[in-house]
């Protein structure tokens, strides 16, 4: 009657016994994931970020913006009303983790980009209450005086974040990891400059570059409003009518 | 192992464990349980069959019922179209002042402008509409580029400073920054603009801040500093300030200009919602 006193009395053949059971789980709920079609659908546009907005989302991680807000808008009538269209696997491919959160005590930011201007997201960082009243976020004002060069962040080698993220998959180039510093820089600058234009060869040239805070130097508010201004404007969202079934666009 | 033992108290069978001399009595499990484990299993098996349940080689069993998240949404989206087609339509055809003038238009536009104003307005211009420093109070009667229908739908339509073609745009020079006038001239200029609406700075000559004011900007905010709407320069008479009228802030404006920006709204909402939205705002309080 008792079969089981076999595994009972064997420390061995019992922790064989439950690699067993738990990868026959990991092969039917895990594995599907990495091969059927519908879970890894290929999205047009969506590239790996720039080495300023890779700061950004590495400030954004390190002040705990998740824990607030999410970035996963769910295929749900009244999100996809007030955010647009719902999340595709693919817009968070190159985030390593990703920021899907699963607590919104502000809204939602997986499309913010391009939602508000860079004065507002400066103001808004700086005294949050200062533009909406009612807030309960806090207040950053100390980014927009952290230089990104002294920043525990991107201090001395910004290409070894890229280098750490193409590890793990994301398809940055040789030539992306190198010049790391360059582009992180020119993004803030002059939209006309050689490096600028660098920078747009290398990351396409939807890419944002301007003077993000406002300010003469490179801080920390340049990369995470760099950052904000790119969250869900990398897909064309026209290009997939089936997938954004609302009058939305950026 | 193979003979029951049987506890001698209770009469019921045990499971052969021991501890300590005290046995493990085997009772059944409660049939209730039991009940609910096996239905459960029955309910598994019904669930694999109507909706996506297993991983094959290529894709999944998709279920009888065909349920998908993405198909709910499209047919969810499309029948809120549907709801709200007739009075959208009508909205389009209408112009703004009859959406003004017919009541249950008007009820329609408003309801549906309330929302689109908290998610894509009121982050600047406040929930209540009433602005914020260089946002403008959408309650009163003080517009930069007019507060009539057709003025709030275009503004709207096109933003300020944005995108658009026809972006709402004019270009203050940067009095100071730009070295066309110097501090004391500066601190003149307020000095006169501040004492429009009451105000003074000590130390300004408003008299000689009153010709400066003539060369330099009366042909944006007019001769009586009453402002141009066409122009999108503001009243200056008034004490209704964008960015403060406190004589620093007044000196800050003319030292560095002020660009405030709108987006273009045009491409991003429907038709339907911008027109209900220049409705919204002007039935606010201080449309004209």
């Amino acid at each position: 009657m008792f079969k089981h006193e076999v595994f009972e009395k064997n420390s061995i053949l019992l922790t064989l016994g439950i690699l067993i059971a738990v990868a026959i789980g990991g092969i039917v709920e895990i594995v599907p994931l990495f091969y059927l079609g519908s879970t890894i659908e290929k999205v047009e546009g969506v590239r790996p970020y720039t080495p300023l907005e890779l700061a950004g989302r590495n400030i954004y991680i390190r002040e705990g913006c998740y824990l607030c807000h999410s970035q996963m808008i769910r295929p749900l009538r009244d999100e996809v009303e007030r955010y647009g269209p719902y999340s595709l696997a693919a817009e968070s491919k190159y985030d390593h983790p990703f920021q899907w959160g699963s607590k919104r005590t502000g809204p939602d930011l997986a499309r913010v980009g391009g939602k508000y201007s860079d004065a507002w997201h400066r103001e808004h960082m700086i005294n949050p209450r200062g533009i909406v009243p009612e807030s309960v976020m806090p207040g950053y004002p100390f980014l927009a005086k952290a230089l990104l060069s002294e920043s525990n962040i991107a201090a001395n080698d910004m290409s070894a974040h890229l280098r750490v993220n193409a590890m793990v998959g994301v398809p940055y180039t040789a030539d992306m990891i190198k010049m790391a510093e360059t582009d992180m820089k020119a993004q803030a600058g002059d939209p006309d400059s050689d490096e600028a234009e660098a920078l747009k060869g290398r990351y396409g040239e939807k890419v944002n570059v301007r003077n993000f805070d406002g300010s003469p130097e490179l801080t920390e508010l340049d990369a995470l409003i760099a950052y904000l201004q790119v969250l869900g404007t990398m897909v064309d969202f026209g290009l997939y009518k089936d997938k954004a079934p609302v009058e939305w666009q950026r | 192992m193979g003979t029951k033992k049987v506890d001698e108290v209770t009469g019921v069978e045990t499971t052969g464990h021991v501890w300590d001399g005290i046995a493990e009595l085997n009772n059944p499990l409660p049939r209730w349980w039991v009940w609910t484990f096996w239905v459960c299993i029955i309910w598994a098996v019904g669930y694999w069959i109507v909706y996506p349940a297993w991983p094959l080689i290529n894709s999944y069993t998709p279920g009888i019922f065909g349920y998908s998240e993405r198909a709910v949404i499209v047919k969810d989206m499309a029948k809120l179209k549907a709801a709200r087609a007739e009075s959208a339509k009508k909205l389009l055809g209408a112009s703004l002042e009859d959406i003004k003038n017919d009541p249950k238009l008007l009820n329609f536009a408003r309801a549906m402008a309330k929302p689109a104003f908290g998610d894509n307005c009121a982050a600047c211009h406040g929930t209540g509409a009433s602005g914020s420093k260089g946002y403008p109070n959408l309650n009163d009667d003080d517009w930069l580029w007019g507060g009539t229908l057709d003025d709030i739908y275009t503004t709207i339509k096109v933003g300020a400073r944005d995108k658009s073609e026809d972006t709402r745009t004019n270009d203050m020079p940067a009095f100071g920054k730009d070295d066309i006038l110097d501090k004391k001239q500066i601190t003149d200029v307020a000095g006169f603009v501040l004492s429009l609406s009451g105000g003074k700075i000590d130390g300004a000559d408003i008299a000689a801040g009153k010709v400066l004011f003539e060369e330099n900007c009366s042909s944006c905010h007019g001769e009586d500093a009453k402002g141009v709407t066409e122009l999108g320069a503001p009243n200056l008479t008034d004490k209704i300030w964008l960015y403060g009228g406190d004589a620093a802030t007044v000196i800050e404006t003319i030292t560095d200009a002020r660009k405030g920006r709108m987006p273009t709204w045009e491409g991003r909402l429907s038709p339907a919602m911008i027109k209900a939205l220049a409705v919204y705002v002007h039935t606010l309080g201080g449309g004209k």
